[in-house]
């Protein structure tokens, strides 16, 4: 295990951790401070965010609110270093990082186009024309549901359930964000301007 | 009394601890409620539903795991609402659960299978395809059949809770949840295969074991794992006289339900290719295969000779510390019938100053169980995770309790809880580092230094974590300093006891141990040792430790045990002093004997022979043997009392290993009360020169364990050897 040997530890003092201290062991000990991540500035900031809302010891709540900054940060899916870095900066072992990422559907763990879209066609969006709007971004994309463009643009994802925006149905996410009342043209004006 | 409550179960009132949920109750009283999920020592997860039970005004059934008993309570554990209800549970979770029982190893030990025999239906109602899930690659230790997996997640929650580095997680969601690693990735913590009994159904396995034997083939024979002094009980299942596999046996004042994976796959040793099949003789320097009889005749004869004409003190004898008590007593009346009073099995100490002062035995000083509730442990030198698995669990849970765990050691090992204060020394010794918690313990309670180090505290500049380690051991009831094996390999470990005596005299602390081998504490009982008899009596002559034996380059030396000298002696010139004798008889079960000695004596392992082994806490535990003994080897204490008739001794008639015992107890009942000699030493100035740290990793620690292919390729087991993945 690396990180056991620590140069630094000479003093005993100094180096020894505070008291109290929760030692987790590879995890700790794998997080030098001061070690560049690979997490941009923007997700450690969003992440400390989160970490401020729940008790110390209650680290694990911002796991969510971390992966989604994450993703959006480095294009659309998590990549395995991606999470390990979430872990490695909340201190949690990887495992508990990957246990859920892949429970919600709003994260992808391979890869996939940097743009989400999600096209309602539950009840009150398929009354609306949802699925005649989602056939339009398939032929549009060329690319059928569950599927990314090959340029990596667009990731056309399955979406299971109603995305709660009947009042002003169709409706799509792009990138989690919402777009109602959809038309073609409508569609069309979104994807151009997500590159 | 508040906290009692009243519960009713099945019309049978009980008593209840408030707090309690409905199945503690229900174990304690013998009312069974099945259950995968629910485990004693696992946090309650209350995610299989297997212990539905009725609950009077309550709408639905209930969960037995994780339903708190309260006032009055009613529960049902077989009304027809519960039945129906664990029937619907079986019933959906053989929906994806394979019908492979012929060809699954947990077949006939399967709680699943045992429990589809209670709840289950005859005729499946499903006609769907079975879910199938891809098995995962946890490492050598452990298999997997993921298909089988019923969720229960008791592995998940051990990884989590037990070892304190969650490895194992639950995958995905819904019909595609897998327990597994998410990436490629071996369970790798020195407890980790505690998980094949933990799984209720045949998803984790014993990889080694997998398709060897059927579990009712096997007959279970209780025995004691000698690898470290902890004493953990385990059992072996053996199939026609051969040992298949090791499994817990549960003692709660020992090991609880757990073994470490040192403990349940070492057995691969007993089987490993160079194990001796024969006695043999060196003739014309090379060795020649003979009866027990002409071998055993020739070491008599060898060493008759030598003590007739050179003396008993040119013969040494040196044992392994996991041999069994029977054997050290043997052995060591062997030696003295001979004159000699070289015998040491403290194979990897290289400091005897102050040996008289040693205790009766090292003892930890609090029992194992109460280690849990101490409120303070300095441990010194020690990689108490590797050396002592199931000891760290322990003060691992005292930790997680709120008591004070710090550490003074060479170098920063890896602890999985929290740690109040680490001193970690690269370049200064852990003898600073003691001395300045010594200097800070006595500054703090305003008593004067003990003699002993009373000229260097006086220079010792404590910093705040050497005063919060003084001031943790001054606070609580159950203190203690516990000196690892680290420190007793160390070339001043006579400094670092005085240092570490001395603080618990200020302190009030106890002074433990933690001794290394198996029977380390039953040699010193024994009185193994060159200055002790049994009992601990102080002999008049004490002869040479085992440092000095090979110093002095003896005439003679008994090799005792899986003793492989470059490997598990610290002395220096072993390979000299053992080439230059001009008689080595080695009692091994490895033919890497065969290396240095002139008689080779092939003898029985841990689980070949009956014997007795005393823990770390005094506690003496004798099982019989397990497994046939591999080739013509004999269990050692046979093989003794034969070499202690053929050289004439008295007292040798012994026809079973408990009349040995029982001859150690006599002796022990007639010999005098043991008092410590106290030190008289005083620690002027520190050694010169840099610390010298002796780490023995894991898998390295003893033969048998060298030899256990399982072990040797764990990640743990491949780094040790320098070897790649």
């Amino acid at each position: 295990m690396s990180g056991t040997q620590d140069p630094g530890s000479n003093d005993g003092g100094k180096s020894a951790p505070e008291l109290n201290e929760i030692d987790t062991g590879e995890v700790a000990h794998d997080a030098p401070h001061g070690r560049k991540s690979i997490l941009s500035e923007h997700a450690r900031h969003e992440i400390d965010h989160w970490l401020t809302k729940f008790p110390p010891d209650r680290k694990r709540s911002a796991v969510i609110a971390a992966l989604r900054a994450v993703q959006h940060d480095i294009g659309g899916y998590l990549t395995k270093e991606s999470m390990d870095a979430v872990a490695e900066y909340i201190g949690l072992p990887p495992i508990q990082v990957y246990e859920v990422a892949t429970f919600y559907s709003m994260f992808e763990t391979k890869p996939v186009g940097r743009h989400s879209i999600s096209v309602c066609t539950n009840i009150s969006c398929m009354l609306c024309g949802g699925e005649e709007m989602l056939s339009h971004v398939e032929k549009r994309l060329g690319i059928k549901v569950g599927e990314s463009t090959p340029d990596g643009r667009f990731f056309l994802k399955r979406e299971e359930e109603c995305l709660a925006a009947c009042n002003n149905a169709p409706m799509m996410m792009v990138d989690h964000v919402y777009f109602e009342n959809l038309t073609p043209e409508k569609i069309d004006e979104i994807l151009d301007r997500h590159k | 009394m508040s906290d009692e409550v009243n519960i009713e179960v099945n019309g049978v009132p009980m008593k209840a601890r408030k707090g309690q949920m409905v199945i503690q109750v229900t174990d304690a009283n013998d009312v069974y409620v099945p259950r995968f999920c629910y485990h004693e020592k696992l946090p309650i997860a209350a995610n299989c539903r297997m212990c539905l039970v009725e609950v009077e005004k309550a709408p639905k059934p209930m969960p037995a795991c994780a339903t708190p008993v309260a006032e009055g309570m009613k529960v049902f554990t077989k009304s027809p609402k519960a039945i129906a209800a664990q029937r619907a549970v079986m019933e959906f979770l053989l929906i994806n659960h394979p019908l492979d029982c012929p060809i699954c190893d947990q077949g006939g030990e399967c709680e699943l299978q045992d429990l589809a025999m209670g709840f289950g239906r005859d005729i499946s109602r499903y006609s769907e395809r079975k879910r199938v899930v891809k098995d995962k690659n946890l490492g050598p230790l452990v298999s997997t059949d993921m298909t089988r997996c019923i969720h229960c997640t008791r592995c998940v929650r051990f990884t989590q809770d037990v070892q304190g580095f969650q490895e194992l997680g639950t995958v995905g969601r819904g019909e595609m949840t897998e327990i597994g690693t998410f990436i490629e990735k071996s369970v790798d913590h020195e407890l980790s295969a505690n998980i094949i009994d933990l799984c209720p159904v045949g998803a984790l396995n014993n990889k080694p074991y997998r398709y060897r034997a059927r579990a009712w083939e096997m007959t279970q024979h209780p025995l004691i794992s000698p690898h470290d002094a902890v004493g953990t009980n385990i059992y072996a299942h053996v199939l026609r006289g051969r040992v298949m596999r090791i499994v817990p046996r549960a003692n709660e004042d020992v090991n609880e339900t757990w073994i470490a994976d040192r403990d349940r796959f070492s057995y691969q040793g007993i089987y490993s290719e160079d194990r001796l099949l024969k006695p043999s003789i060196r003739e014309n320097g090379v060795l020649q295969e003979t009866d027990w009889e002409t071998a055993l005749q020739k070491v008599a004869e060898k060493l008759g000779r030598i003590a007739k004409q050179h003396g008993g003190g040119q013969i040494g004898a040196v044992a392994s510390p996991n041999s069994t008590l029977e054997e050290l007593f043997l052995l060591s009346r062997v030696a003295r019938g001979l004159g000699s009073a070289n015998l040491d099995h403290r194979l990897r100490r290289s400091d005897f100053r102050d040996e008289e002062s040693d205790p009766l035995f090292p003892s930890l000083g609090v029992s194992i169980k109460e280690l849990e509730t101490a409120n303070s442990v300095l441990v010194i030198g020690s990689n108490i995770r590797k050396e002592v698995p199931l000891l760290a669990h322990r003060i691992r849970k005292a930790a997680l309790k709120g008591g004070k765990v710090s550490f003074i050691n060479a170098k920063r090992y890896d602890y999985l809880f929290p740690v109040a204060g680490y001193l970690a020394s690269n370049g200064i010794g852990s003898l600073d580092h003691l001395i300045a918690v010594a200097a800070a313990a006595i500054n703090a309670s305003g008593k004067t230094a003990p003699a002993s180090i009373a000229s260097l505290v006086g220079q010792a500049q404590p910093n705040d974590t050497h005063k919060a380690i003084a001031q943790q051991l001054s606070e609580g009831e159950r203190r203690l300093i516990l000196l690892g094996a680290i420190a007793q390999r160390d070339p001043a470990f006579a400094d670092l006891r005085l240092v570490a005596g001395a603080l618990a005299e200020v302190t009030g602390a106890t002074l433990g141990y933690l001794p290394e081998g198996g029977n380390a504490v039953g040699a010193h009982i024994v009185g193994f040792l060159p200055g002790r008899s049994i009992g601990g009596g102080a002999m008049s002559s004490p002869g040479l430790n085992v440092a000095d034996m090979f110093a002095a380059k003896l005439k003679a030396y008994i090799v005792f045990g899986a003793v492989e000298p470059k490997l598990d002696i610290a002395a220096e010139n072993v390979s000299a002093a053992l080439e230059g004798a001009e008689f080595v008889v080695a009692l091994s079960p490895y033919s890497t004997a065969a290396q240095f000695a002139d008689v080779v004596l092939p003898i029985g392992t841990f689980a070949e022979t009956a014997g007795t082994y005393v823990n770390l806490e005094g506690r003496w535990q004798s099982v019989p043997g397990a497994a046939s003994p591999v080739g013509e080897s004999r269990p050692g204490w046979k093989v003794l009392r034969v070499l202690g008739n053929l050289l004439n001794l008295p007292g040798f008639e012994y026809t079973a290993a408990d009349q040995v015992t029982a001859d150690i107890r006599k002796a022990l009942d007639e010999s005098q009360t043991f008092t410590a000699k106290p030190v008289t030493r005083t620690l002027q100035a520190k050694a010169a020169g840099a610390p010298v740290v002796r780490d023995v990793p894991i898998y390295q620690v003893d033969a048998m364990v060298r030899r256990s292919s399982a072990l040797q390729n764990t990640r743990e087991g491949r780094e040790e050897r320098g070897v790649g993945a």
